[in-house]
């Protein structure tokens, strides 16, 4: 691709930005619509991500970008209810759902919710007009328009999303559950925002859920910020499940203040090519993060994970943990860094990221990193990338289970690692059962997602 | 049951087994003795299907059938269990799905039905009896964190649920004080019957002290180079090897 491709493709974004910059900013209080110009502006700086910076090295977004997309700057009409034709079949799950169409809230069903203890469910869109004060203190505080071209795009054209508030001192009872559709007769972008505000001393979990719904290509370019108050606990699981013909930037950026608790699990079962973005701040003293994913790739899949966790403060404690399994001629790239900040003493910050190639023509580039200005701090960091293990599958099949079987056993086993820290049981034992059914090949080869296709009894 | 003719193995190149010649019966036990680096561990290895050796000469029949063609698996199917002498620790895969799986697939070989889960849990609780394994082990992963003793008993109680024809255990005494080894041995004997066989793999007498073997056999170089019965073993307790050795090369 040549150099002037580039330029043209930045160009295109700014000037459908201009273009419909009105359109934008529709029904948008001002504190919103004030960051969109400054950060094409920065956008345009960088432009899309490409393969000479060192970020991005491994994965290629420019062909993605390319393509022609409809580009969902208004809700797009259905005139049916989601509902039906989509279900969470995770039995015991007992969730708050909120439906994401094309990055649209969908509120047929799913309107806002205030629940008795003031914890806040909407859409970013309303919450922006409804809860200025909240959104205006953290909207944009966290996410690096100036670092993260994507970031500032998805600035730029910001629109909709989720909005979740968890007053001070008070526990969600319930999980909140987000599930990302994408569906159209035609190619879509999509660049949804969420925000989600957990006040001190407050207890939530959020379930992310990524599923395409009709087989066109689909574009995600979305930014969540999460702010985590002073002693505040939140658990996070994203499952990813699109189809091979789409691409998904995803970046996530968390403060976490003093004396918090973070988990965050992204499970990735399925997507063409993906890159997850977590920029993690740990800005305050005794702050425990761990960020895990899993990842099980085939054919020619892609997932880049990029991991910066930022010690700001002393006795933070963090552990990453990316396990991936890649078939076929899958590829893959892990880039994690720990930043551990001359303040930051007594820090211990783990970081590891091991792979199952299952062929030869399977690639992972894998870069842990540790960047270290304390003295009085306990870091480990590496990486492994290798084959099943020979004397474990010989040990299996020396007891009559078969060759197939064994290999699903070890790899499951892997995986077991990452699965059990999810800390919301039921899903827990869903993710389990779908792993083994992935593993097996069982699962949504085809376009569609698992959830609803398939064994029509299923619901 | 298993006749080896001539068998001649080895790896990366070098040979390790060089023409064995062992004939084990129904109802038999046969020990295996011999120094260090004599091909033991390799025999077992070599009966038991694992693919890191070449056979280069020589034939194994195993119940009428070539016991070479076979994929580990279905040589275990066919009734052929080892012990380890090094078991493998599978973090992540429970004990239970473990012998579940391995036992639900030799079920379907022989064209029976998986076996119910109440039947399975009555079966681990007798046989954990039988070999005094503590019921948290097999609540874990395969012989993650278990001591060296445990790692064996584990092996017995395997071969227990298993109920296999012939097994092969392979230094199953090693590492072991003189309790756990009263434990294995007497679960080798609460096991034997007159259809199966077993071959115990052992460097030292003191195991055939509580197993009593119909036939000791001595590997060196990678041959047999001396059968007897018990009195071998007690022979070579008191005499060690080097007679043996010298024998050989004359």
């Amino acid at each position: 691709m040549s150099i002037d491709a580039k330029i043209d493709l930045k160009d295109r974004f700014s000037e459908f930005f201009y273009r419909n910059l009105e359109v934008l900013k529709e029904g948008l209080p001002e504190h919103i619509n004030n960051k969109r110009e400054e950060a094409i502006e920065n956008f345009q700086k960088k432009g899309i991500p490409h393969t000479r910076m060192e970020e991005y090295k491994y994965t290629d977004l420019n062909p993605a970008f390319e393509k022609e997309y409809r580009t969902y700057i208004q809700p797009k009409k259905i005139d049916f209810d989601l509902n039906d034709i989509f279900r969470c079949d995770v039995p015991e799950l007992d969730t708050h759902v909120v439906l994401l169409l094309n990055g649209w809230y969908y509120q047929k069903k799913t309107p806002q919710k205030e629940l008795p203890n003031g914890v806040i469910i909407t859409s970013f869109r309303e919450a922006a007009n409804k809860y200025p004060e909240i959104v205006k203190k953290h909207y944009n505080q966290y996410a690096d328009t100036e670092g993260e071209s994507l970031a500032a795009l998805n600035t730029a054209f910001a629109q909709d999303g989720v909005f979740i508030y968890v007053p001070k001192g008070q526990t969600m009872e319930k999980p909140v559950q987000i599930i990302n559709l994408l569906m159209d007769e035609e190619d879509g972008m999509s660049q949804h925002r969420n925000l989600f505000v957990m006040e001190e001393g407050s207890q939530s979990s959020v379930i992310v859920c990524d599923h395409t719904l009709s087989q066109k290509n689909f574009l995600t370019n979305s930014v969540t910020e999460v702010f985590v108050g002073p002693n505040a606990h939140m658990d996070f699981v994203r499952i990813q499940n699109e189809h091979n013909g789409s691409t998904q930037v995803s970046n996530f950026y968390l403060n976490q203040e003093r004396d918090s608790n973070v988990s965050a699990n992204t499970i990735t079962l399925h997507g063409g090519l993906i890159r997850n973005n977590y920029n993690l701040r740990l800005n305050g003293e005794n702050c425990e993060n761990q960020t895990l994913g899993l990842y099980l790739t085939d054919r020619g899949q892609h997932i880049d994970s990029y991991v910066m966790m930022d010690h700001a403060y002393p006795h933070g404690r963090s552990n990453q943990l990316f396990k991936g399994v890649l078939d076929d001629y899958a590829t893959g790239a892990f880039n994690g860094r720990i930043l551990v900040r001359q303040d930051a003493q007594k820090t211990e910050a783990f970081q590891a990221n091991n792979n199952i190639l299952l062929t030869d023509d399977a690639r992972m580039n894998s870069k842990p990193q540790l960047v270290i200005y304390a003295d009085d701090v306990k870091c480990s960091h590496g990486g492994t990338s290798g084959q099943l293990n020979d004397n474990a599958m010989f040990y299996l099949r020396s007891r009559g289970i078969p060759l197939k079987e064994s290999r699903l056993l070890l790899m499951y086993a892997f995986a077991h690692e990452i699965i059990g820290q999810i800390k919301i049981k039921p899903l827990q034992d869903r993710i389990h059962e779908l792993i083994e059914k992935r593993l097996r090949g069982e699962l949504s080869r085809c376009n569609y997602c698992q959830m609803h296709c398939g064994d029509p009894g299923q619901n | 049951m298993l006749k080896i003719k001539n068998l001649h193995a080895s790896i990366e190149g070098n040979e390790i087994l060089k023409g064995v010649d062992l004939e084990v019966n129904k109802g038999e036990i046969h020990a295996i003795m011999g120094p260090n680096g004599s091909g033991k561990s390799s025999l077992a290895s070599v009966l038991a299907g694992r693919d890191l050796f070449d056979v280069t000469q020589g034939e194994v029949i195993y119940e009428g059938k070539d016991l070479l063609e076979m994929a580990p698996e279905e040589r275990a199917k066919e009734g052929i269990f080892l012990g380890f002498q090094y078991p493998v620790e599978i973090p992540g895969v429970s004990m239970m799905n473990f012998l579940k799986t391995a036992i639900n697939e030799q079920r379907k070989h022989r064209g029976l039905e998986p076996m119910k889960s109440s039947d399975f849990l009555k079966m681990m609780r007798e046989k954990k009896d039988l070999v005094e394994i503590d019921s948290n082990l097999t609540n874990r992963s395969v012989n993650e964190g278990f001591s060296g003793g445990e790692k064996k008993r584990n092996e017995i109680f395997q071969m227990a649920m298993l109920d296999p024809k012939l097994s092969i255990l392979d230094e199953t005494d090693s590492g072991l004080d003189i309790d756990a080894l009263k434990i294995v041995a007497n679960g080798v004997n609460k096991l034997k019957s007159n259809d199966t066989a077993t071959i115990v793999i052992t460097h030292y007498q003191r195991l055939l002290n509580y197993i009593v073997p119909d036939k000791v056999h001595v590997l060196y170089g990678g041959r047999i180079v001396k059968s007897g019965d018990k009195q071998l073993a007690l022979e070579l307790e008191e005499k060690g090897y080097d007679w043996l050795k010298k024998e050989a090369i004359e």
